[in-house]
């Protein structure tokens, strides 16, 4: 590589709110097009924008969660531009005076923690759908039309596509913990255009840019990134020049592909809107968001590993969302090992989540019913087989795992009478067995625990069951 | 005489004691129109059977309830929405255009119990101060049919001036209703911007402009207005500052109120005869036992480029949606998504629209943001300092609303003074967002004169009773154009 | 010398969505000659303390609450609409 790689992200995330940004449509998707609309939305004659309180607080609450300063006053502006899916041929959008201004995102990539600086995060309305036929028309759809978005615009810090691809994770983790978005790019709640240039190293101006679109996952993020990082390379090794140019990328080929030639600058002929008024964010505002925000992925990830000793690996996994890391948190609050825990929900829970695609809380499991077993397995009551009977119960059925013990009577047998008459009667069935671990086959005690298993039905506490056994064994 | 030369009140009285039906109001304001309208071409749309059906429910309500405009007829600007009823904006681009909601200043004179007869003319999308610009009929002044009623509220103006109505709502942006109120000697009110809902008025500047009553005397505009006025939820540039009872003001007594007119206001372009008129009006007034004196607006020129450059860019961002997709005229000859943009927009629009938008988009291309519009921004507001400092010491600001009586229709040749002098003395008002009235004053060569009465923010009050004791003491308000049934 | 060419009349009118021809831009740049004239008018004043002013009234935070109401019916919606499919509104394609 004989260039430096510069890359900056504009990141668009819908908040979820019940209504749009400036009407008082619902801001989900219907079924049917054009079902969410309100007046305001379809630029009839006449109408007025008017701004929902919700999508400051929620607008607010990702900007702290990202480190930003928060404006003391804020305003709107018509950014101007025309097509079919923007009815009033201007989007409301900020400009001069955005909600937030120089946050960060701390993303680590081989070992390495570094921060990635914003520049900003404004909150501005999505505009409709077009759809194109092959029919020589398109189609317009106004339901999206309003829906409340902040665009998080990043310095251009980050220097790979690995960077880009744990900036992007590490954002969505913080704006989703927050509650604001769900943060899904194949549902289009979060959606990224990458800018990217290469310099000589040392180099202190940028070279030109380009602009990639189309990037619908972080791995597409990646991958268009890696292409275009390439593409560029060649054409400056072989002498040529690029062009500022905005590209598709092309999930079928793996490559971006020029869209336009951005000749001048898009003149977009922003006015402060007059329909609109300032908005103050005072510090009893600002104080009451800050309260909202929940512990961090990041904050999650050090008292995991501080406070409860759990590896980094664990930390990580568990944080990857907050509904998984509330979840063992309340795990944890019940009374459970933290480390069982743990491996029951990165193990046993996550395999499940995955294999019938479900949501946490769309499974029957409660914080209260994997603390019962997780403490019933730590205590002995259990065996880990039988765990994980007890477990196939409680995450489709739900429930307390001492109840579902007692009723399917799966109480592992410790006693050391009721154990030692099995194995007494173990070994006199078997006498062979007895003979042949006398003579040097070890193999023969396993033989012998395994029988007794069955007996037991699984109940018997192997490491009990394995000791008795040495004992008895020895007396023959 | 005919009924529409009472007053509000006077008809209020005849309601209650039965003497005339609401339904007998509107049938006389049809019959009015029908007479009249051939010649001064005021309304763009009636709607008889609906104004009649309405008439005939509210005879039916009980007489205590009913406010005091209760059953009296309206004619309503058409670049207000009304719901079912074609909305226009004199325009070809929404012809045919059926809103599908009120704007609140509608559901407002609704449920004062107001009879809206239908939709008054004038100039495409409030751009122009004649009517003359409208894409269907041309307006005519009801003193003399060879001139203009003015603009761009002209057929609002015409229609109260001609006894059509007693009622009319205009717009003003820089002067529009003000101006034709004065060419055609009825009084028109342009209220503190944010007194009154936008809610469903087409927008010509965002920022300057303002819904107002126009009627035949003081008294009735200051009801229409408490009528009309006070914060909309939906409107967020409106205003949550308590609505008076204006009426409760004209008390009549202006006795040691201080009148302040500017001498920027009787300069060059101002008529003789508009200043004589004033003078005679100053006169009168501190024979009230107001007192007056000269003051000074120094940035008064200043307003002329301000507003044109803030106009002009306000009106291109609101016609920006003008692309008959969602509604209005879409041509018939596209090939691609290009041509159905422009295609439908040229044919659409008019000239002095076209004219306006070029020269908004111009004005907001980037080479000249900064040092044009942005600029403008700050000199509006030294303009509207100079109120300010005005208003520290003063009442009230005096002056022409016009430097000259109506034009002839098609005059080409209004001198460039005239011009400069009738954007002076009204759009530096709506920079500054401060309401202003104007009552007739006198005539000259039968056409009327106007008298503007400018007062500080949200002080209706006393723009109301300044001009109330003036019509008091003059009979200016009596007379009517040789129109009128009778005469 | 104006600023005011056929040049940037036709840019605007570009940018605007409208069309012009030559002489329609040569129309326009005479009925628009004055711009040069009030620029020029709006400089001799020193705006350099001076903060623009955007709004006419004052206001601040003026906002509502987070609650679904007035949504349009499509069937009405469309009553306007020229050309539809399905619910949607039909626009030729770009090219």
């Amino acid at each position: 590589m004989n260039f430096e790689t510069v890359i900056g992200l504009e990141v668009h995330v819908e908040l979820k709110t019940n209504t749009k940004i400036f009407s008082s449509a619902p801001a989900h998707f219907g079924a049917e097009p054009n079902a969410n609309i309100h007046i305001t939305d379809l630029a009839y004659p006449g109408v007025m924008p008017v701004l929902n309180k919700s999508v400051v607080d929620f607008g607010m609450k990702a900007a702290m969660a990202l480190n930003c300063d928060i404006a003391d006053i804020m305003h709107f502006d018509r950014k101007h531009y025309t097509y079919p899916d923007n009815p009033k041929a201007y989007q409301i959008s900020q400009e001069d005076r955005p909600i937030g201004t120089k946050g960060w995102v701390e993303i680590e990539v081989d070992g390495k923690k570094k921060k990635i600086r914003l520049n900003r995060i404004h909150l501005e309305e999505d505009a409709g759908k077009l759809t194109h036929t092959e029919n020589g028309y398109s189609l317009v759809d106004l339901n999206r039309q309003g829906t409340p978005l902040i665009e998080i615009v990043s310095e251009a810090d980050i220097r790979s596509p690995e960077e880009a691809y744990a900036f992007l994770e590490k954002l969505k983790a913080i704006v989703e913990y927050t509650g604001v978005s769900d943060c899904r790019m194949e549902e289009g709640s979060l959606r990224c255009d990458a800018n990217v240039s290469l310099r000589p190293f040392g180099q202190e101006e940028f070279g030109t840019k380009t602009e990639l679109k189309n990037l619908n996952s972080f791995n597409f993020v990646r991958r268009g990134l890696i292409y275009e990082v390439e593409r560029q390379e060649k054409v400056l090794l072989s002498g040529g020049v690029i062009e500022q140019e905005t590209r598709r990328y092309d999930e079928a080929t793996g490559k971006t592909v020029l869209m336009r030639v951005k000749g001048e600058a898009d003149d977009y002929r922003f006015i402060n809107d007059p329909d609109l008024p300032e908005i103050h964010i005072d510090e009893d505002w600002k104080s009451r968001i800050r309260a909202e925000i929940p512990e961090l992925p990041d904050a999650r990830k050090e008292r995991y590993m501080n406070d409860l000793d759990l590896p980094a690996y664990d930390a990580m996994v568990l944080t990857l969302t907050k509904e998984m890391s509330d979840f063992f948190d309340a795990t944890v609050e019940a009374g459970a090992d933290a480390k069982l825990a743990s491996n029951w929900l990165m193990g046993e829970v996550s395999a499940y989540m995955n294999a019938e695609q479900k949501e946490l809380s769309e499974t029957a499991l409660t914080p209260e019913g994997l603390a019962s077993m997780v403490k019933l397995l730590k205590d002995g009551t259990i065996s880990s087989k039988i765990a994980k009977k007890v477990f196939k119960e409680l995450i489709e059925k739900g429930g307390n795992a001492a109840e579902i013990v007692k009723a399917k009577g799966l109480v592992q047998i410790s006693d050391d009478a009721t154990l030692r008459k099995m194995v007494t009667e173990t070994l006199d069935a078997n006498p062979q067995s007895i003979a042949d671990y006398k003579d040097g086959k070890g193999r023969a005690l396993g033989f012998l625990v395994g029988q007794i298993m069955k007996a037991s039905k699984g109940q018997a506490n192997p490491q009990l069951v394995n000791k008795i056994l040495l004992e008895e064994v020895e007396k023959r | 005489m005919t009924l529409f030369s009472k007053t509000a009140a006077e008809l209020q009285s005849l309601l209650h004691n039965k003497e005339v039906s609401v339904k007998d109001l509107t049938e006389e304001s049809f019959a009015r129109i029908a007479k009249t309208d051939d010649d001064v071409q005021a309304f763009l749309a009636l709607d008889e059977k609906q104004a009649l059906q309405r008439a005939e429910q509210l005879d039916k309500e009980p007489m205590d309830g009913r406010g005091p405009l209760f059953g009296l007829p309206i004619g309503i600007k058409d670049n207000i929405v009304t719901k079912g009823l074609e909305t226009t904006a004199a325009s070809r681009m929404l012809e045919n255009f059926v809103p599908v909601f009120d704007a609140t200043v509608v559901e407002k004179i609704n449920n004062a119990g107001m009879v809206s007869v239908g939709k008054l003319n004038l100039d495409e999308f409030a751009m122009g101060s004649t009517t003359e610009s409208s894409a269907f009929r041309t307006t005519r002044n009801p003193w003399n049919l060879d001139h203009v009623p003015g603009g761009s509220s002209g057929g609002s103006a015409a229609a109260v001036a001609a006894g059509e109505v007693p009622f009319a709502l205009g717009t003003d942006t820089g002067g529009s209703i003000r101006q034709p109120a004065a060419f055609c000697g009825v009084v028109g009110m342009k209220p503190t911007y944010g007194r009154v809902s936008r809610l469903g008025v087409i927008p010509m500047a965002a920022s300057l402009d303002q819904v107002g009553p126009i009627t035949r005397n003081v008294t009735d505009n200051a009801l229409l207005l408490s009528a009309i006025a006070g914060v909309d939820p939906k409107d967020s540039s409106s205003s949550a500052k308590e609505v008076l009872d204006y009426q409760k003001h004209l008390t009549g007594d202006i006795k040691g109120m201080k009148i302040g007119v500017p001498k920027e206001y009787l300069g060059e372009g101002v008529a003789e005869e508009t200043k004589n008129a004033v003078q005679e009006a100053l006169k009168v007034l501190e024979s009230l036992g107001a007192e007056v004196e000269e003051v000074s607006l120094p940035h008064a020129t200043y307003a002329l480029p301000t507003y044109y450059f803030i106009c002009a860019s306000e009106a291109s961002s609101g016609l920006a949606r003008y692309d008959g997709i969602r509604y209005g005229h879409r041509t018939e000859h596209a090939q691609n998504l290009d041509e159905l943009y422009r295609k439908s927009r040229a044919e659409g629009f008019g000239e002095e629209v076209k004219k306006r938008i070029l020269l908004g988009t111009y004005t907001l291309s980037a080479a000249h943001y900064e040092s044009v519009y942005k600029k403008a921004q700050k000199v509006r507001r030294l303009v509207a300092q100079d109120f300010a400092n005005v208003f520290a010491k003063y009442d009230v600001i005096i002056g022409p609303t016009a430097p000259t009586t109506a034009y002839k229709i098609g005059d080409t040749s209004i001198d460039i003074a005239t011009k400069n002098a009738s954007d002076l003395l009204t759009t530096s008002v709506n920079l500054a967002g401060v309401p202003a009235i104007s009552v007739p004053c006198g005539f000259s060569n039968g056409l009327p004169l106007g008298l503007q009465v400018i007062g500080n923010h949200f002080d209706e009050a006393t723009v109301y009773k300044v001009a109330h004791a003036y019509e008091q003491a003059t009979e200016f308000h009596t007379r009517t154009p040789a129109i009128w049934e009778g005469k | 010398m104006s600023t005011l060419t056929t040049e940037e009349i036709k840019a605007a009118a570009l940018r605007a969505m409208l069309s012009v021809t030559e002489e329609e831009a040569q129309v326009y740049v005479e009925k628009l000659e004055v711009f040069d004239e009030y620029v020029n008018k709006l400089n001799e004043l020193d705006t350099e303390n001076v903060e623009p002013m955007t709004h006419a009234l004052q206001q601040e935070n003026v906002m509502r609450e987070d609650v679904v109401t007035d949504v349009l019916d499509r069937e009405v919606m469309l009553e306007n609409v020229k050309e539809s499919k399905d619910g949607q509104i039909k626009v030729p394609t770009i090219l």
